[in-house]
C-alpha cells in the first residue's frame, strides 16, 4: 500500500510539471450552457480537464452532467459519451424525458450513452481494471468524434473495486487516459458525509481541476437545492452557495446578479398610478422600472398597485396581476370600494390576475410559474402583492436570491414593474433586514402609520426615486370612494398633522383666511376711502389753483393797463387842470433814477 | 448481459459437454496477463473433458468487446452450457470462477 501511494504521487508530479512548462495562456473554458452556472464559473468548466459534481443522491449531478452533455450537442455541436456506471441508458432516458433535452431523438454519435451498469450479481474473482473499458471508450470516442465525456456515479466502480490502492490507481488511469485523448470530462460521484468520505477520497479532489458541489436540504417542509463551486485550479468563480431549481430545460442555477446589466434605459414616463402621486415623483415612473412599496399590513399597498394596474389597463397595456395567500376575485372587489375598477379589464382580456398559496411552495416554483406566466401572457406591465410572500415557503437566503432574479429577469424583458413588500415595523429601513429588494428597485415607496389623538393615517414617503427630482415631503394618503390620493400634511410644532387634526388644522387656516380677507377688504374699503378723499382734495386744490392762477394772470394784465391809463389819465388830469409840465418832467425823470 | 450462443459451436458442443468460455483482456495489462494464466490452470485441472476457450483482446476489439456488454477487463463469459455466467478480475480466487461457472471446486 506504502508503495502504491509513492508511485502514484510521483505520477501526480511529473504530469504537473510538464503542464507548468506549457506557455502560460488564459484557462480554456468549455461552456455548459447551464443558466446561471457559466457566470458563476466564469464561463463554464475547464477544457480538457476534469470537473468533479459531489453530492448526496438526488441533488443534481446526473442531471447537471447530461444537461451539460446536451447542450454542447445542441448549441455547439460538439459530442459527448456518458459512461453511466450508476443507471442503465434506457433509465437515463427515462428519467430526461421530463426536461425539453429531446434525448431519445438525439443521435448516437452526438451523444453516445455508455452503459457500465456493473449489475450487483457480477461475480468478482480477483482484481480487474478499467484498461479494456477505456480502449473501448477510446475507439467510440475516434468514431463519434466526442470532445466531453462523463463519468457518472465513480462510486459505484469504486466500491466495486473494493481496495484503495486500486480505487487510486484506476482513478488515475482514467486520468491519463483523458489527457491523452484531450477530453474535457466530468465525474459524479455521490459523497454525502463529507467528513469521513472526503478522507478517502481526498486524492480525488486533490486531482481535478473543479469542484462542484450539490446539496440537498430539507426546510420547512421545502427541500431546498443548492450548487457551490469549492475548487477551480486556476481561474476566479463565486465561492458562494447558490440556490438550483429545476426548470423545463434542466438546472437553473440562481446567480446573484448577472455578470452585466443589460436593461434597455427607457426615457418614457408612465403614471405610478395617479396625479399627486406622479407629482410626487416628478412625473411619474420610468417605463421599464422597478417600483417598492412598503408598509405594514393594512397601509393600503394593494390598493396602490391595483390602482397601478388599472391605470396600465387604462393605457391599454396588458398587465399581470400575481396575488398571494388572497383570491383575485377577492381584491377585484375589495379594491372596488375605493373606485379601483379592475373588472372591465379583466373582462377584455386585458388584465390577467393569477393568485397563489404559497404554503409549502418553495420561492423557486414560484418563479418558474411566474417565468411561464410571463412568457405565456406577455404583458407589458407586472404587479406582484406581495413579493414577500414567496419567502414563506424558503429559507430567507433563497428567496432573497429568487426576488432578485426575479426582477432582474422582468426587467430584462422591459416590463414595468409594481411590487410591494410586506415589513414588519414601521420603519422604512427595516425592510432592508428582509428581501433586501429596495437595493434593486428603482423606486421605493414607504406607506406607514401615523397615531395620533386616537386616529391611525396613512403617511406616503418616496424614499429613493432613481433618476427623478422626486418630492422629500411626507404626504397623507387619502383613500376616498374615486380612488386614492395625497394631501399635503402639516406640521405644526415638529410634530406632522393627519387626518382629523390635519382637518382642524386645514378649518382653522380656513377660518383664518376668511377673517383675514374680511380685514383685507375692509382695508382696501378704507384705503379706497381715503384716495377719494384724498383725490377729491387734490381736486378741489387744483379748483383753487387754476382759479388763483387766472386771477393772478388777469390781474397782471389789468395793472398794466391801469398803469398806463393812469399815467395818461394824470396827464389827461394835468392837462385840463393845466399843472406845471415841468414838475411832471421833474418826476418823471426822478422816477426812473430811482429805477 | 445476456450472451449470445454461436450456432456453429453450439452444434459441436452437442457432441461432447464441450464448455464454452470467451476471456476479454486488455492487451499485456498485469490482470489480463494473469487472468490467462488462471484460466489456463483451471481449465487444465477442471475442464480435461473438453472446452473451447476464445481469448479476445479488447485493445484490438473494442468495438466487438462493446457489442457484447463487455465493462472492465479481465473479464470472463461462460457461453456454454446455460446459465450463462460472468465473472470479472484476474481469476486468481478459484473457488469463486470455479462455483460462477458451475464446477465444483476440488473434483475431476
Amino acid at each position: 500500500m506504502g508503495e502504491g501511494w509513492i508511485i502514484f504521487l510521483s505520477m501526480k508530479r511529473t504530469s504537473s510539471i510538464a503542464r507548468r512548462r506549457a506557455p502560460p495562456r488564459p484557462l480554456a473554458k468549455l461552456a455548459t450552457g447551464i443558466e446561471g452556472f457559466d457566470e458563476l464559473s466564469r464561463g463554464g468548466l475547464p477544457r480538457h480537464r476534469i470537473s468533479l459534481l459531489v453530492g448526496g443522491p438526488g441533488a443534481g449531478k446526473t442531471v447537471f452532467a447530461l444537461q451539460c452533455l446536451v447542450n454542447a450537442v445542441r448549441r455547439d455541436h460538439r459530442s459527448g459519451i456518458f459512461v453511466a456506471f450508476e443507471e442503465s441508458a434506457r433509465q437515463l432516458i427515462a428519467n430526461g424525458a421530463t426536461f425539453d433535452w429531446n434525448l431519445a431523438g438525439l443521435p448516437a454519435k452526438k451523444l453516445f450513452f455508455f452503459d457500465a451498469h456493473l449489475s450487483p450479481t457480477l461475480v468478482k474473482a480477483g482484481d480487474f481494471d478499467l484498461t479494456g473499458m477505456l480502449a473501448m471508450l477510446a475507439a467510440k470516442k475516434q468514431q463519434i468524434g466526442a470532445q466531453w465525456i462523463v463519468f457518472d456515479g465513480l462510486d459505484v466502480l469504486l466500491t466495486l473495486l473494493q481496495d484503495p490502492v486500486a480505487e487510486m490507481r484506476e482513478i488515475y488511469r482514467i486520468r491519463d487516459w483523458l489527457a491523452q485523448h484531450d477530453l474535457t470530462a466530468i465525474f459524479t460521484a455521490k459523497f454525502g458525509d463529507r467528513t469521513r468520505e472526503t478522507s478517502r477520497y481526498g486524492f480525488l479532489e486533490f486531482m481535478v481541476d473543479c469542484i462542484v458541489r450539490f446539496e440537498r436540504r430539507q426546510e420547512d417542509r421545502v427541500s431546498t437545492q443548492s450548487i457551490q463551486i469549492t475548487k477551480y485550479r486556476g481561474s476566479g468563480y463565486a465561492a458562494a452557495e447558490f440556490p438550483l431549481s429545476f426548470g423545463p430545460s434542466g438546472i437553473e442555477v440562481g446567480a446573484a446578479e448577472p455578470a452585466e446589466l443589460a436593461h434597455k434605459a427607457y426615457s418614457e414616463r408612465i403614471t405610478a398610478g395617479f396625479e399627486r402621486l406622479d407629482a410626487m415623483l416628478g412625473g411619474g415612473v420610468y417605463r421599464g422600472s422597478s417600483t417598492l412599496v412598503t408598509g405594514v399590513p393594512g397601509t393600503s399597498k394593494t390598493t396602490l398597485a391595483g390602482k397601478f394596474a388599472e391605470a396600465a389597463c387604462r393605457r391599454g397595456e396588458r398587465t399581470l396581476f400575481v396575488s398571494y395567500d388572497e383570491a383575485a376575485a377577492q381584491i377585484a372587489r375589495n379594491l372596488t370600494s375605493v373606485g379601483i375598477e379592475l373588472k372591465p379589464h379583466l373582462d377584455r382580456g386585458l388584465l390577467r390576475m393569477y393568485s397563489a398559496r404559497t404554503e409549502g411552495i418553495s420561492a423557486e416554483e414560484h418563479l418558474l410559474k411566474l417565468r411561464s406566466l410571463i412568457l405565456d401572457f406577455q404583458p407589458r406591465c407586472v404587479v406582484i402583492d406581495p413579493l414577500t410572500a414567496i419567502a414563506k415557503g424558503s429559507n430567507l437566503g433563497a428567496a432573497r436570491t429568487v426576488a432578485n432574479r426575479l426582477i432582474y429577469m422582468i426587467k430584462e424583458s422591459g416590463i414595468t414593474l409594481f411590487v410591494t413588500a410586506l415589513s414588519e415595523t414601521d420603519d422604512p429601513h427595516a425592510e432592508s433586514t428582509n428581501l433586501q429588494v429596495s437595493t434593486i428597485a428603482d423606486t421605493w415607496i414607504h406607506l406607514s402609520y401615523l397615531v395620533r389623538s386616537g386616529e391611525r393615517n396613512r403617511a406616503l414617503t418616496i424614499v429613493k426615486s432613481r433618476g427623478t427630482a422626486h418630492s422629500n415631503q411626507v404626504r397623507e394618503l387619502v383613500l376616498g370612494k374615486s380612488g386614492p390620493t395625497l394631501t399635503d400634511v402639516y406640521s405644526a410644532g415638529g410634530e406632522v398633522l393627519m387626518g382629523t387634526l390635519r382637518w382642524e388644522k386645514e378649518a382653522e387656516q380656513e377660518v383664518r383666511r376668511t377673517r383675514n380677507r374680511a380685514e383685507f377688504d375692509q382695508r382696501r374699503r378704507e384705503l379706497q376711502f381715503a384716495e377719494a378723499n384724498t383725490s377729491a382734495k387734490i381736486k378741489a386744490l387744483e379748483l383753487d389753483l387754476r382759479r388763483q392762477s387766472a386771477e393772478l394772470a388777469l390781474y397782471s394784465g389789468e395793472n398794466e393797463g391801469r398803469g398806463v391809463s393812469s399815467s395818461e389819465r394824470e396827464t389827461e388830469l394835468r392837462r385840463r387842470r393845466s399843472a406845471d409840465p415841468l414838475v411832471t418832467a421833474i418826476k418823471k425823470s426822478g422816477n426812473g433814477a430811482a429805477k | 448481459m445476456s450472451r449470445r450462443l454461436p450456432k456453429r459451436k453450439a452444434s459441436d458442443a452437442e457432441v461432447t459437454t464441450v464448455v464454452l468460455l470467451r476471456l476479454y483482456i486488455a492487451g499485456a495489462a498485469p490482470n489480463s496477463v494473469q487472468a490467462i494464466a488462471n484460466l489456463e490452470a483451471i481449465c487444465r485441472e477442471h475442464l480435461k473433458d473438453g472446452h473451447k476457450l476464445e481469448v479476445v483482446d479488447v485493445l484490438e476489439h473494442p468495438g466487438r468487446a462493446m457489442a457484447d456488454g463487455v465493462l472492465v477487463t479481465p473479464s470472463l463469459a461462460k457461453l456454454f452450457p446455460l446459465p450463462a455466467a460472468n465473472v470479472v478480475g484476474n481469476l486468481s480466487d478459484r473457488a469463486k470462477v470455479l462455483s460462477a461457472l458451475g464446477l465444483k471446486s476440488g473434483t475431476r
